[in-house]
């Protein structure tokens, strides 16, 4: 821990949060080779530990959030890529998605749903009960309805966490809490950390969640909030084993729940959402999961309850991450009057932050974004995520008042 | 998908100017409460909220934490609505107290809008503790915003125990079934002294104008605009359905009739005025 000193070798790029976007991001910039720093003080402890890893850009899909289907279509895509280099280590899983419907009306939602995802040219397909249950012998008899979404993967990201963090090696990452930026005339130059050294870095990224929101020196506020959410780790018993092949989500009375088989005989099973700022896990959550999870598959009662989980997860006002540059005419101080616009960015900031539900199936893009950036060229269809896109909302609205005033 | 809409422009003038929604003393420019329940984004809810015209809103104070930055609560203060909290998640009058004074502390506000739940299947009221509550809560100095079935002796009760309005479900929570039983509602309207405002079970435009029809003050919904495939399409047609359904009480519809009634006057014949 201690091998690194503040006056070492400036790093090309330091990464500040070592979630699976950050240790995505870093290790996607050291392939490129570049000098690489994560800066975190317990990495894969965040939202990124709680994680149930379903790489589904085609179920989460919301009625329009079309922007951010396509960040993760496009995700959903590079996942092959980016995970062949880690092999088995990840538990990267191309198993499918079943969508259940608990009742009738859930079924007309996800029935409504599908006609939407079929409209963008996503791949849903309606199965009969009877067909669901041979796929799946221990869903419930009364189910009343289920798609097949063959697109939809997984990934363990307990096990992508390590592999990512010992690829990097031990010696690139710095347990330490990161305080604020560095800059330097007008450009981010590096970190400041919490005991007061600094690690000085071509470009820094600011990949932390929601801490993103006390990091001194950010030019921007970042609109995060957290929205927790509990979530449960069950061992299935040996006779029950495979409790299911494909990872099924329901609709439950209109209320989401998911069960994510693993290949360890354990299945995840997630996620409440709720806004109540509470870090401890929700007994009302948890009671509401399992009985949830139990009415699609009556078996879970049977299995062993190892752990409860509950992470806050960086919320945005869209639901779609803040990635990318920021505009320099946001660095002024607001009290040295408006901010120029020169039409560039800050030098030497990326922001990664706000990726909400959506952390593990977003990495890979995450990486790639950055990585372009890094390059310098990248492509004009990720503007719609940059970091800054509510400030250019707020002067819009700014300028509409005044017109009408 | 569809026609156009103009929702920015439109709402910055109530619909129902020279007729307010007046309760607690307090003149609201709108009639529709719009709950926050189910909003799949902050900023849809935000658009969803403007669209609708809502000048009050309800939010589960059970479940929004009013001291993180960015959250809900701050939406609606960037927006200037006013919030009514609820103690939606309260099973007994125990609970509903207690969360009706976390609100006050934390919002500073004595309105609370009073839900005490028999059970999970229904999510319909508990009338005993519901009245227990409503007397509890007036004693501690709280304006209460009664949920409440759509019984009018219960209803009257509710006032008598001095809640500021009555809220009558149309139909349980979240089931889009509209007003079930229109009668009792008008019942509850015949009688009242306060404001009654149609709570729950609205699943379309046509419920609100229905409930405002009926002769409620106001109308409360949530799951129908949150949960719409374009919340401000739905918002809007909500904000238009409650005027439409006012003004329509007002004017004085005419008698159903069993055989028809030429709409033009017959030649030679003296009009019956």
């Amino acid at each position: 821990m201690e091998e690194y000193r503040g006056d070492a070798r400036m790093a090309d790029v330091a990464v500040i949060g070592g979630g699976v976007v950050g240790l995505g991001i870093a290790w996607e910039a050291a392939r490129s080779g570049r000098h690489v720093v994560v800066v975190d003080p317990a990495p894969g402890s965040g939202a990124s530990f709680a994680a149930a890893g379903m790489l589904a850009a085609v179920s989460e899909y919301h009625y329009q959030e079309e922007e951010l289907l396509g960040l993760m279509i496009a995700s959903a895509q590079y996942w092959p890529e980016f995970a062949s280099p880690l092999a088995a280590e990840a538990g990267y899983l191309r198993t499918p998605t079943l969508c259940i419907a608990a009742d009738a009306a859930d079924r007309q939602a996800l029935a409504d749903l599908r006609t939407v995802q079929e409209h963008y040219g996503l791949e849903v397909r309606s199965l009969s009960v009877r067909e669901a249950r041979r796929l799946e012998p221990l869903l419930a008899p009364a189910i009343s309805g289920a798609f097949e979404i063959a697109a939809d993967h997984q990934v363990d990201p307990r096990r992508l966490l390590s592999a990512l963090l010992s690829r990097l090696g031990e010696e690139r990452v710095v347990r330490e809490r990161a305080r604020g930026l560095l800059w330097e005339g007008g450009r981010v130059v590096g970190v400041r950390l919490a005991d007061g050294r600094e690690l000085r870095a071509a470009e820094t990224v600011v990949a932390n969640g929601l801490e993103a929101r006390s990091l001194e020196g950010v030019p921007v506020p970042l609109p995060l909030r957290p929205v927790h959410g509990d979530i449960l780790r069950l061992r299935v018993p040996p006779h029950l084993r495979p409790l299911l092949t494909a990872t099924v989500r329901g609709l439950v009375r209109g209320k989401p729940v998911y069960l994510v088989p693993r290949e360890d005989g354990t299945v995840v099973i997630g996620a409440t959402q709720r806004e109540d700022g509470s870090d401890g896990v929700s007994a009302g959550g948890v009671y509401e999961l399992l009985r949830d999870a139990q009415a699609l598959v009556p078996a879970v009662a049977e299995l062993e309850l190892y752990e409860m989980t509950a992470r806050a997860r960086p919320g945005t006002p869209d639901n779609a991450p803040l990635l990318g540059r920021v505009a320099a005419r946001w660095a002024g101080k607001p009290s040295e009057g408006a901010p120029t616009d020169d039409g560039g960015d800050i030098p030497g900031l990326i922001v990664a932050t706000g990726f909400f539900r959506h952390g593990v199936l977003l990495t890979p893009v995450a990486a790639r974004v950055c990585r372009e950036i890094l390059d310098g060229a990248t492509e004009e269809r990720w503007a719609a995520f940059r970091p800054d896109r509510f400030m250019d909302q707020a002067q819009r609205d700014s300028a509409a008042s005044g017109r009408t005033a | 998908m569809g026609t156009s809409i103009n929702t920015a422009e439109a709402t910055r003038e109530p619909l129902l100017a020279d007729d307010p929604f007046v309760v607690d003393g307090v003149a609201l420019g709108s009639r529709l409460i719009m709950g926050t329940g189910g909003a799949p984004s902050l900023d849809g809810l935000g658009d969803a909220l403007e669209a609708s015209g809502t000048e009050l809103t309800t939010v589960a104070m059970r479940r929004f934490s009013p001291a993180e930055q960015g959250s809900l609560f701050q939406l609606l203060v960037d927006k200037g609505i006013r919030v009514l909290p609820n103690t939606a998640g309260c099973f007994t009058a125990h609970d509903a107290v207690l969360t009706a004074e976390l609100a006050r502390e934390a919002l500073e506000t004595d309105w609370v809008k009073l839900e005490v739940i028999a059970d999970e299947t229904t999510l319909l009221p508990d009338p005993i503790e519901l009245a227990d509550a409503t007397e509890q809560l007036v004693g501690r100095g709280f304006k209460v915003f009664a949920y409440t079935n759509d019984d009018p002796a219960l209803a009257r009760r509710l006032e008598q125990l001095g809640a500021v309005a009555v809220m009558p479900l149309g139909a349980p929570i979240g089931t889009g079934l509209g007003i079930l039983n229109p009668h009792n509602i008008e019942l509850i309207v015949a009688r009242a002294e306060v404001p009654v405002v149609l709570d729950a079970g609205i699943g379309t435009a046509s419920d609100a104008s229905l409930a405002m029809e009926l002769g409620c003050d106001g109308v409360l919904l949530a799951t129908a605009v949150t949960r719409a495939q374009d919340p401000v399409r739905m918002a809007t047609a909500f904000r238009h359905a409650v005027a439409a359904g006012r003004l329509a009480a007002q004017a004085g519809r005419i008698p159903r009739r069993e055989h028809a009634l030429a709409s033009s006057p017959m030649e030679g014949r003296a009009q019956f005025l």
